[in-house]
C-alpha cells in the first residue's frame, strides 16, 4: 500500500528525526571515558570543573540526566527554600512580571508617542536624531544609571527592560502611522470623522500590523535582555538562576534554565504571532 | 426640478492651478480660468486628457486639495475643506480593507448621523449595499471582492451618507467593459431615484453620454481650461442597448471625439492671451446634427451600429 505523507506529517518525521540525532550525539559525546577529562586541559581547571579524571564520567550532563532533572524540575516547578532555591516557575515567573512590566510601559510610552511623531512630519524629523543616538545603545549600558537613581534592583531591570522595548515600537508606531494610505485618510476627511475616531478607526487598525511587529521585537530583545539584566544584579529571575547554577557548578541545571529560556522565548512570540494575524489585513 | 435661473448649486469661478518650476524659470500653469456651473439634479461628466488637471479640481471641489487662485461655491457658501455635503467616489475604490462591505458603509453612515443607534446605522447601510445589489456579500471583506464589487462598495458608500453632490474620478475605470456596462446602468437608475447632483471625471465617450447630462471638455494643459461644453439632450431614461439609435447620438459623439482627438490642443493659442475669454462655447445636440448632416451628405440617416460597438477609451499618454 502506498501512503502519501502530507507536508505537516513529513516535517513532523524530520524533527523527530533530528531529535533523535541530537540525542544520540549528545550521549556518544558524554560516554563515561577514563582518564579523558584531564587530556590536554589545564588540571588545576580540570580540578575546579569537579574532580578531575577521578571521577572518569564527563561532567557535561548526559541525555538521561538532563531527562531526570527535567522531570524532577518541572514535577515541583514551585517550591521556595530560601532565596538560593527556588523552583524554575517562580523564578520564570519573576522574570516574566519584570519583561511583562517594562514591556506594557514602554508600549504606553512609545504607541501614543508613535503615533504624535507620526503625524507630524516636524516632530518627526525633529526627534529622529534622538532616536538614532539612543537606539543603538545596548540596554545593559543603562544599568548603572538605573541602579543610581532608582537604588531598587528589580525596578532597575524593569527599567531595562522598558528601555530596550521602546525603540522598536517607537519607530514602527511612527513608520506606520506615517504611512497609513492616503485614500482612507481622504475619506476620513471627506466624512467629516473627528480626529478620536480618525485615530482609532482608521489610523490605529491600518497601522496595527506594523505597530505589532514592532512590539514583536520588542518583546524578543525584552526576553534576551532580561536574562543578562538579572545576572548583573542578582537575587531572583532565570537570569539569576542561570548564574547561581554556574556557581554550583551544576551544569544540568545550566542546560535546563536554557532549555526553559527558549521555550518560554517562543511562547511569548507565538503570542504575537497570534495577534498579528488578527490584526492583519489584505489589500 | 432643476431652476437654473436662480443662482446655480455649484458655481467655480476662475479656479487655477499653478506650481512653482522645479528648475527656478516660470512658473507651470496647469489650468487656469475654469469657471462652469452645476444645477441641481445635474449629471457633469468631464473628459479630457490625461494632466490637464481634471483630477485636482475635482479634489478642489471635494475640499481635499486647495486652487492657487480662485473659487468654488456650493449652496451659495465657499467650499473651504471636506464636509459630508460631498461624497467621493475615489477611483481606486479606497475602502478599509480590515472592514468588512457592510462595516465600510456603516462607518460612512455613522460618521454622517452620530447620534444613530447601531440598528438604525445598520438598517440604513443595508438598504445602499441593496441597492448597488451586493446584498449576501455585507459580511466579506474587500479583499474577497472582485473589483467591481469593490467598486460598488465605493458607490454604496458615497450614497449613504445622502450627499448633496457626488464626486466620482474615473470610478469605472480600472473595470472590464462588461462589469463598466452593468455598473453604469446601476448608476443611472440610482441617479435617477435620488435626483443626485453628479460631477464625474471619466475618459470614456460613450459613458459620458450614457450618464450625463452636461459634457465638459477640457483642453490640453499647461494653461488647460474648459473649452467646450456639450449639452446632452438625449432623452431619459437612457438605456445602454438603445441609446445609439436616438438621432443625436452619433452626432454627439463624434464632436466628442473630434475634441479629443483634434481640437484638444488648438487651444493653446488662448495662453498667450490670459484674459481671452474665459467662457467655453457650448454646443446643443441639434447644432451639432446640422453639422454632422452637412459632413456627410450622402448619408441622411444615422449609420448603423455596428456589431459590438467598441468603446472609444483613450489611452493614457
Ligand atoms: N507637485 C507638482 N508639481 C508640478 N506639477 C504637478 C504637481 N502635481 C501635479 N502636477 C501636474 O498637475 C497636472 C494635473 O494632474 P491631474 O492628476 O489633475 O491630471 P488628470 O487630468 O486627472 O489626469 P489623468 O486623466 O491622467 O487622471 C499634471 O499635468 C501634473 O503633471
Ligand atoms: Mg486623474
Amino acid at each position: 500500500m502506498k501512503t502519501r505523507l502530507s507536508l505537516n506529517q513529513k516535517s513532523t518525521l524530520l524533527s523527530l528525526v533530528l531529535f533523535g540525532v541530537i540525542l544520540l550525539v549528545w550521549q556518544l559525546a558524554t560516554l563515561p571515558q577514563a582518564d579523558t577529562v584531564a587530556a590536554g586541559v589545564d588540571p588545576e581547571y580540570a580540578a575546579l570543573m569537579g574532580g578531575g579524571g577521578a571521577t572518569a564520567a564527563s561532567s557535561f550532563p548526559t541525555p538521561a540526566a538532563m531527562g531526570q532533572t527535567l522531570w524532577d524540575k518541572l514535577s515541583d516547578p514551585f517550591y521556595d527554600n530560601g532565596p538560593n532555591d527556588k523552583g524554575i516557575g517562580i523564578q520564570l515567573a519573576y522574570s516574566l512580571v519584570r519583561v511583562l512590566g517594562g514591556f506594557f510601559l514602554a508600549a504606553m510610552v512609545a504607541i501614543p508617542l508613535g503615533f504624535v511623531i507620526g503625524n507630524s512630519r516636524v516632530i518627526y524629523q525633529a526627534v529622529d536624531p534622538y532616536v538614532q543616538v539612543l537606539k543603538p545603545i545596548s540596554p545593559l549600558a543603562w544599568m548603572p544609571l538605573a541602579l543610581y537613581t532608582i537604588k531598587d534592583a528589580s525596578a532597575s531591570s524593569i527599567f531595562v527592560i522598558f528601555i530596550c522595548s521602546l525603540w522598536p515600537m517607537l519607530i514602527n508606531t511612527a513608520h506606520g502611522v506615517a504611512n497609513v494610505r492616503h485614500d482612507w485618510l481622504d475619506v476620513s476627511r471627506t466624512l467629516e470623522v473627528n480626529p478620536l475616531r480618525k485615530a482609532f478607526r482608521v489610523i490605529l487598525p491600518a497601522a496595527a500590523p506594523t505597530i505589532l511587529a514592532g512590539m514583536r521585537i520588542s518583546m524578543g530583545i525584552a526576553w534576551l535582555v532580561i536574562v543578562a539584566a538579572e545576572m548583573l544584579v542578582g537575587g531572583t529571575g532565570i537570569g539569576y538562576f542561570v548564574w547561581n547554577e554556574w556557581n554550583n557548578l551544576s551544569l544540568t541545571n545550566v542546560l535546563f534554565a536554557i532549555l526553559m529560556i527558549g521555550v518560554v522565548g517562543m511562547a511569548l512570540d507565538s503570542v504575537f504571532g497570534v495577534l498579528s494575524k488578527r490584526v492583519a489585513y489584505q489589500e | 426640478m432643476t431652476s437654473p435661473l436662480s443662482h446655480p448649486f455649484l458655481q467655480v469661478e476662475n479656479l487655477a492651478r499653478i506650481y512653482p518650476s522645479p528648475t527656478g524659470g516660470d512658473d507651470v500653469t496647469v489650468f487656469d480660468h475654469v469657471n462652469f456651473r452645476i444645477h441641481k439634479g445635474e449629471f457633469v461628466a468631464v473628459t479630457g486628457h490625461s494632466g490637464c488637471g481634471k483630477s485636482t479640481i475635482l479634489n478642489i471641489l471635494a475640499g481635499l486639495d486647495a486652487a492657487s487662485t480662485g473659487n468654488v461655491f456650493m449652496d451659495g457658501r465657499e467650499v473651504a475643506g471636506p464636509s459630508l455635503d460631498r461624497g467621493v467616489i475615489f477611483q481606486s475604490h479606497a475602502l478599509m480593507p480590515w472592514l468588512t462591505v457592510l462595516e465600510n458603509v456603516s462607518f460612512a453612515v455613522k460618521s454622517r448621523w452620530p447620534r444613530w443607534n447601531k440598528q438604525k446605522v445598520c438598517d440604513h447601510a443595508m438598504r445602499y449595499i441593496e441597492l448597488v445589489g451586493l446584498k449576501g456579500a455585507e459580511h466579506k471583506k474587500p479583499s474577497q471582492l472582485s473589483g467591481g464589487m469593490k467598486q460598488r462598495v465605493g458607490i454604496a458608500r458615497a450614497f449613504s451618507i445622502e450627499p448633496k453632490m457626488l464626486l466620482m474620478d474615473e470610478p469605472f475605470g480600472a473595470l472590464d467593459a462588461l462589469t463598466r456596462g452593468v455598473i453604469q446602468e446601476e448608476l443611472l437608475k440610482i441617479c435617477a431615484e435620488t435626483q443626485q447632483t453628479v460631477f464625474m471625471i471619466t475618459h470614456d465617450v460613450d459613458e459620458a453620454i450614457l450618464l450625463s447630462d452636461k459634457i465638459m471638455l477640457m483642453s490640453n494643459g499647461p494653461h488647460a481650461r474648459i473649452a467646450e461644453i456639450v449639452n446632452n439632450t438625449l432623452p431619459r431614461p437612457r438605456e445602454r442597448s438603445a441609446i445609439h439609435k436616438q438621432p443625436h447620438y452619433y452626432p454627439i459623439r463624434n464632436h466628442l471625439v473630434d475634441f479629443l482627438v483634434s481640437r484638444s490642443k488648438q487651444f493653446g493659442a488662448l495662453r498667450d492671451a490670459p484674459d481671452a475669454t474665459s467662457s467655453p462655447t457650448v454646443f446643443d445636440p441639434a447644432d451639432l446634427l446640422e453639422s454632422f448632416e452637412s459632413t456627410q451628405p450622402e448619408l441622411n440617416v444615422v449609420p448603423a451600429p455596428p456589431v459590438g460597438k467598441p468603446h472609444i477609451h483613450l489611452v493614457n499618454a
